[in-house]
């Protein structure tokens, strides 16, 4: 069958391979890899060392590893990589929150370079220079780029920033003498669910901003929230929504009015880069995930960062060490008075950083605006088109225009008939999409959620319009397509079942084969 | 927009003549006006102060070669570090897959358009518990570190206690992540070393009362001497109805004891060493793994992905084990946290395990085991320098003790690295009771030629300062 050119739909199939568990691959003698040679001299001068270790330190049998020679273990990592759909080969734009834009291949090259890979982190810094000065540099455009004082580098991804947020939240209160005091953490239902799980580790009470009558957090609510017991608030502006907070100076006015601090969750800047910063809007701290805005891949998720921000007046309570620049000499900096640490080994996901330090000087300041820019721009322009998909809408508020992402509704076309958002996300599987509905809960009844970035071409954003309209026509025409999708993907509709029940649940191959709880 | 456009290849819609029917399809004049609802008063104008963009390919690239070209790597050099991160040869098929465009640009597609990463990541755990003999093992968190401080926080929700005990002899970074993740809302009991550079089971006795949840202990320890006593300590800590909670060395596996011989509950550790490039630190991954008792998985804030039949008989179908305990399914209600963490470096990982193989393993084991010993042992016939834990046995790392040449490790290194090598790490400062030692560490990629190498030119350094 041809690609229907005038629908713009493909007639795609992925690839699938029916590739079994690499455990039923391979041949007992099979190798993948030969060890360098231990050298005579050195056999001779130790002996065996194994049979010298106490008994109990000695693994007597092998380790069940498949044995599997090398040209082997790489066809079925391809034939892996086949059935995995990343952003490199499809319009990702329907992964919302997640700002899946291109990643620049040129930077990869960079940071595969011996030079960067085969680097300690514990070699002296004078033989380090290169990568602190990316370090260091990335930290200076962030600083341009939100109106902060200081970056680190060392959290591991968005949540793991909130986590060092709420660490130096803590310590902030306690070198106030008001650690005990402070127990309260404000969010809201619109942000990452990490905002308020992290907090709660550090023991933290959350309270939980809803929305008003024009989708964004309530600010009569937080006005009510707030007290001496306020440590801070985790805001993200826009929300997944994609609605713009108007009040956001005023949120942070009344978190300051009782002593609290304010954290900018903008994990996801993309819409308002250039545009407005943290600074500007009073935050104590803000931080962006490297792999969502500064182009950094997401590598099926993380190795990541989450570059944390912050003023003057906190920069004392970050982890150390450091990237600063001494005369012209990038040094690692532990004295930090009030530090809360680590949050990590050493300094952080150094090939992430030098990818998006690069990403960022491919743009500069005004093609940073207009990534921003053309992102707004494409989100409108798929909203335009959305909301006149019958049986689709964009809840929450009527405004004309939202920024970077909307978060919308099946929920009339749900309701007529009978098919799931999770439904339609899974044919859209079949023409080569992908759609997210959204975080837990569904506040947004039968959510998807879309947002296009800056890297997709009208056309690409046609193509997939085209492949929300086929699905919404067949979700009324022949809905059993879609409720028993996908047909054209690596694997028809997976038996959840088996996945919340203790005794069947197989999380590794060998429970799978002992507790034999279910036939594949 | 008549001025002229800034039109950027990674932006195809930067095309002016592409925004005007797209403004005109919305009903819009600009862009701009999409930006009305952001007030004036929190509006930037003007430009970022960054340095002018390097548009051209060409630029940027020689631009960060020039940059990255100032690093000299340990390839250059002889290295003998490792402390939390380690040398080792990364096979060419692990890169190969770790850099494949759809694994590397994927991110949380459903397990049916993103089957590999599923399976990928399911057969990862299912590698590594083999490797660990035992049943569960999570997606990657971000390191070592958060793994370590995650067990933590797991033996206390599962023994329904707040006290923790941690080994003297555990990394000190670990321990400042350990530190900094439980110790608002748990209390952290050091355990001291004892002159082998064990865990002093004595003090461990003395420490053991009815609040303490576990133990974290690693094996091989930092300074890289095997734990011994393991077996004790897990039975200590048993007939107390605390967990015993270890850290280990995954490339050590082929050869040292598994943990679960020595009973222990919670089992972490780092996938950079296997198949993951140091990076300047970047290559981390922390992995848990436990046995499959549900009080105990039900604990577990990490995604754990399962196997799972489809409609269509022979197909092998993923998706998330009990969703609910996760912080993605019920917000602060769940355990602790999850998001993006290490999943890329947990895929190479397996990568690694599956060209490595049963003999492979054991070979990586045997090899460092043999060149560790020939190291130590040259390195302990230099006069004034000796073995801090000579009687200890050791695995990849050991402390060596340089009090006996009236020199620091300081300027030992220094003149070391002037010589073109990378001295061991040194402790004194974060353990200043060892006096002056450093934290030499042998893996595979060394040679003969490259430990005779270090102990010439300590020879050197050593008698130099004599003269």
């Amino acid at each position: 069958m041809a690609m229907k050119r005038d629908q713009l739909l493909r007639n795609f199939h992925q690839a699938k391979w029916d590739e079994p568990c690499i455990f039923e691959l391979g041949t007992p003698g099979e190798r993948g890899q030969i060890l360098p040679e231990v050298e005579a001299d050195i056999e001779s001068e130790v002996g065996d060392v194994w049979a010298s270790l106490p008994e109990n330190m000695r693994r007597k049998e092998k380790a069940k590893l498949p044995e599997m020679a090398e040209m082997q273990v790489l066809r079925h990592y391809l034939r892996m990589s086949q059935a995995t759909l990343g952003a490199d080969l499809n319009v990702d734009v329907g992964q919302g929150t997640c700002t899946m834009k291109y990643s620049p291949k040129v930077n990869e090259k960079i940071a595969r370079s011996p030079k960067m890979t085969e680097t300690h982190p514990l070699q002296d810094v004078s033989t380090v220079q290169g990568t602190l000065e990316a370090v260091h540099g990335l930290d200076e455009i962030l600083q341009a780029v939100s109106g902060m004082d200081k970056f680190t580098f060392q959290p591991g991804g968005g949540s793991h920033a909130i986590w060092t947020i709420a660490s130096i939240m803590k310590a902030y209160h306690e070198a106030n003498g008001e650690g005990d005091q402070r127990d309260e953490i404000i969010t809201t239902i619109f942000s990452h669910p990490s905002n308020a799980a992290a907090p709660k580790v550090k023991g933290y009470k959350i309270i939980t901003l809803y929305y008003d009558e024009d989708g964004v957090p309530d600010f009569e609510a937080l006005k009510e929230a707030v007290s001496e017991r306020t440590a801070g608030i985790f805001v993200t502006n826009p929300e997944d929504t994609g609605i713009y907070n108007d009040k956001i100076k005023e949120f942070t006015r009344v978190v300051h009015e009782v002593g609290g601090l304010c954290a900018y969750d903008q994990a996801n800047l993309n819409g308002i880069m250039g545009i407005t910063r943290a600074k500007e809007a009073d935050f104590d701290m803000c931080f962006f995930n490297l792999h969502k805005t500064f182009s950094a891949p997401h590598g099926c998720g993380g190795p990541a960062c989450g570059a944390l921000g912050v003023t003057e007046k906190i920069k004392p309570f970050l982890p150390v060490p450091l990237v600063e620049k001494i005369g012209d000499q990038y040094q690692l900096d532990y004295d930090l008075p009030n530090s809360i640490g680590k949050v990590r080994g050493f300094i952080g996901t150094t090939p992430v950083i030098v990818k998006a330090y690069a990403w960022a000087r491919a743009l500069g300041s005004e093609g940073m605006t207009e990534a921003a820019k053309v992102a707004v721009l494409n989100n409108n322009y798929m909203l335009k088109h959305i909301r006149e998909i019958p049986g689709a809408t964009a809840p929450l508020s009527d405004v004309k225009y939202r920024i970077e992402q909307v978060r919308y509704s099946w929920i009339d076309l749900c309701e007529e008939t009978g098919v799931t958002t999770h439904d339609i996300s899974l044919r859209m599987a079949d023409y080569g999409f992908h759609l997210w509905s959204s975080h837990h809960p569904f506040i947004v009844p039968e959510p998807f959620t879309i947002e296009p970035t800056e890297s997709y071409s009208k056309n690409e954003l046609d193509e997939y319009l085209a492949g929300l309209r086929q699905v919404v026509k067949e979700c009324r025409e022949t809905p059993e397509i879609v409720k028993t999708a996908p047909h054209n993907s690596v694997i028809s509709r997976v038996d959840e079942t088996v996945l919340d029940d203790p005794s069947k649940w197989a999380i590794t191959w060998r429970l799978f084969k002992k507790k034999q709880g279910f036939e594949l | 927009m008549n001025k002229k456009k800034f039109v950027h290849p990674y932006i195809p819609n930067s095309v002016p003549a592409v925004q005007e029917e797209m403004l005109k399809d919305i009903g819009a004049k600009s862009i701009d006006e999409m930006f009305d609802c952001i007030p004036e008063e929190i509006r930037f104008e003007g430009t970022m102060d960054m340095p002018k963009p390097l548009s051209s390919e060409y630029e940027l690239r020689r631009h960060m070669e020039a940059m990255m070209n100032k690093n000299v790597t340990c390839e250059e050099y002889i290295s003998f570090l490792g402390a939390g991160c380690y040398q080792h040869h990364v096979p060419a098929v692990c890169d190969e897959v770790g850099g494949r465009s759809e694994f590397l640009t994927a991110y949380a597609g459903e397990p049916y358009e993103d089957h590999g990463r599923f399976m990928s990541l399911f057969e990862y755990t299912s590698m590594m518990a083999e490797l660990l003999d035992v049943d569960v093992v999570n997606v990657p968190t971000y390191s070592w570190g958060q793994a370590s401080a995650t067990s933590l926080r797991m033996a206390g929700r599962i023994t329904k206690r707040d006290k923790v005990l941690i080994a003297g002899n555990i990394s000190p970074e670990r321990y400042m992540v350990m530190k900094n993740y439980c110790g608002t809302v748990m209390d952290i009991v050091m355990v001291s070393t004892n002159a082998q550079g064990t865990l002093d089971l004595d003090d461990l006795k003395s420490k053991i009362d009815g609040d303490v949840a576990g133990l974290y202990f690693e094996n091989p320890s930092y300074h890289g001497a095997l734990e011994v006593n393991a077996n004790e300590i897990s039975q200590l800590l048993h007939d107390n109805g605390s967990l015993s909670l270890v850290g280990v060395d995954p490339t050590s596996l082929g050869v040292i004891a598994p943990p679960s011989s020595y009973k222990v509950d919670i089992i972490t550790g780092d996938v950079q060493t296997l198949g993951n490039h140091m990076n300047y630190g970047g290559g981390m991954g922390g992995f848990i793994a436990s046995d499959d008792r549900e009080e105990v998985v039900m604990e577990y804030p990490s995604r754990l992905f399962g196997i799972a039949p489809t409609a269509k008989k022979g197909e092998l179908g993923f998706g998330d084990v009990a969703y609910d305990r996760t912080s993605f399914g019920v917000r602060e209600n769940g355990n602790e946290w999850v998001g993006t963490h290490a999943a890329l470096h947990g895929i190479i990982a397996g990568v690694y395990m599956a060209l490595m193989g049963p003999q492979g393993m054991e070979d990586l084991g045997q090899n460092i085991l043999k060149k560790g010993a020939y190291a130590a042992k040259r390195l302990n016939q230099i006069e004034g320098v000796a073995l801090k834990y000579p009687e200890t046995p050791f695995f990849k790392e050991f402390a060596v003790d340089f009090t006996g040449t009236g020199l620091s490790v300081e300027k030992i290194n220094k003149e070391l690295l002037n010589k073109g090598i990378f001295g061991g790490k040194d402790l004194s400062k974060d353990f200043p009771y060892m006096g002056q030692c450093a934290l030499y560490c042998v893996t595979e990629v060394q040679t003969k030629e490259t430990i005779d190498t270090l102990v010439s030119a300590l020879e050197e350094i050593v008698k130099g300062s004599e003269a």
